[in-house]
């Protein structure tokens, strides 16, 4: 009877044995394919993916697109997310208000919005007419007040004793902050900035509609094409989450990792 | 050691006043400041180590003036070692590297002969075993060993101790303290804040009692704890020996 509750139940503090994490997950795939192949069946769609053969080309090169948008707008929103935290704290009340009022815009308006007003508004002006610039663009002030908000915390949570005790030590403001801010501060905000990196990939696909062919478009012309619109969403989320879900296992053990140090 | 402060005070608001105006000369060996909890004990300490600038007053350490700037209060915290209540280690270090690393960058060792001196401080205070570990997997007396020996690694001239068994329990208070006494016994000077009056009497050779942020009383630690001259002192000893064993 334990064995078999065990399979099942985990009680607080227990470690979940291999076994009872594969039946449950098993249990829990086969209850949503199950649902969703009723609610298919009820609708008489036939799923057919064989037509995905046709365009691997396509395919490929919107996942790619997909990937160097992520990572070029994650190496932008980060100098972004530095600056404007560090801004948000600046004697000089100019910055410091300019950039609280960036955080609180951005956090406070949908990204579908942004992306029409910067690149209608602002990239026309501005002559910006190529599209994975403005689309880096875009995503990296989108995501640069996130991280700013990430890192800012991580600032705040900083203990004042561990600056106390770099200064008692001999260290110049320069060694504390190398030998001992920044690496706590990476130690706080690398769990964080990891989930955010898999934000930045999902927020991607909405930079298709200023037409950049990232993944979400290049999934979107395929469809309108063979009129596959289920098949193609279904493969695009399979897709994305190639992309998420080990994005989001590091950040899992990363968070567990540095749990016991601070 | 020749300490030396004239007029020394320390205000936050208009109203709040830590420390009043204080004088105090003398040469220190082993020196225990008692008082009551929010008599500016630390504060004082704090101070003295370099770590905060008093409102008014000079001081002077070895006929040194301490000047309250940031470059001259940085080369005099080398020349200190500095124990706090609890939370001093850096918690992303390894015990070893919290000895090693300031040795390193602040007084010039090389990697090597730092780690040596580590090996050698933690292996004396009963942690070789635990060199490689980061404080959060060391129990509270482990930790405040390692803060002992991160302290006095690169031999300074003074140690400053705030309360440093105060947080621990009380098997791990005598391990501590007993560290401290073997530092004596080698030559160490320190001034240590304390409410283990015991260690005070019998460890330290002079006692100051502080008390609403006044220097109340300075001088011998027997003749403090034997003969109190104030009334503040007398009612401080006599609410500590009412739950005494004895």
């Amino acid at each position: 009877m334990g064995r078999l509750q065990n399979l099942f139940w985990v009680s607080e503090n227990r470690k979940i044995s291999r076994s009872a994490a594969v039946l449950n997950l098993a249990g829990v795939t086969a209850l949503w394919v199950g649902l969703f192949w009723i609610s298919l069946s009820a609708i008489q769609v036939k799923l057919d993916f064989r037509f995905l053969g046709e365009f691997p080309l396509r395919i490929r090169n919107g996942f790619l697109m997909t990937l160097g948008l992520s990572i070029v707008s994650l190496a932008f929103s980060l100098i972004i997310g530095m600056l404007s935290a560090a801004g948000q704290s600046s004697p000089v009340l100019f910055i410091r208000f300019f950039c609280s009022v960036y955080v609180k815009f951005i956090r406070g308006t949908p990204l579908i919005m942004q992306i029409y007003l910067f690149f209608y508004i602002v990239g026309t002006a501005w002559g910006v007419d190529n599209r994975f610039l403005a689309g880096v663009l875009i995503l990296s002030i989108f995501e640069g007040a996130y991280i700013a908000e990430i890192i800012r915390g991580s600032l705040l949570s900083l203990d004042q004793s561990q600056l106390e005790a770099a200064r008692a030590v001999g260290f110049t403001k320069r060694q504390a902050w190398r030998f001992v801010i920044l690496p706590q501060m990476v130690a706080r905000t690398l769990p964080a900035l990891t989930g955010q990196f898999a934000s930045i990939i999902k927020d991607s696909s909405l930079l298709s509609v200023i037409a950049v062919i990232e993944l979400t478009q290049t999934m979107r012309e395929i469809s309108a094409v063979n009129f596959r619109l289920f098949e193609c969403y279904l493969f695009l989320g399979v897709l994305y989450l190639c992309l998420t879900l080990p994005i989001s296992l590091v950040s899992e053990r990363l968070e567990r990792r540095f749990q016991y140090e601070s | 050691m020749k300490v030396e402060f004239q007029n020394l005070s320390k205000q936050y608001e208009p109203e709040q006043i830590i420390l009043h105006p204080m004088n105090f000369a003398d040469d220190v060996h082993t020196l225990a400041i008692i008082g009551p909890s929010g008599g500016g004990k630390s504060t004082l300490l704090r101070i003295l180590g370099g770590l905060i600038a008093p409102t008014t007053g000079k001081l002077w350490v070895d006929g040194e003036e301490i000047l309250q700037n940031e470059t001259a209060l940085q080369q005099y915290r080398k020349k200190i070692g500095f124990v706090f209540q609890q939370g001093g280690l850096f918690r992303h270090m390894s015990a070893r590297d919290n000895i090693a690393v300031p040795l390193e960058q602040v007084h010039g060792y090389s990697r090597e002969h730092a780690e040596e001196r580590a090996m050698e401080l933690l292996a004396r205070f009963g942690l070789k075993e635990d060199a490689e570990k980061k404080p959060a997997a060391l129990s509270g007396g482990q930790q405040q060993r390692v803060a002992i020996a991160r302290a006095v690694a690169a031999r300074p001239k003074l140690l400053l101790l705030d309360e440093p068994t105060s947080a621990l329990d009380p098997e791990f208070t005598t391990e501590v303290l007993n560290v401290i006494r073997e530092l004596k016994e080698d030559g160490m000077r320190f001034i240590i804040v304390t409410h283990e009056m015991g260690f005070a009497r019998h460890a330290c050779d002079r006692a100051a009692f502080l008390c609403e942020g006044t220097l109340m009383e300075y001088g011998e630690s027997a003749r403090l704890f034997d003969h109190p001259e104030t009334e503040q002192l007398k009612r401080f000893l006599g609410k500590l020996l009412q739950w005494n064993i004895s």
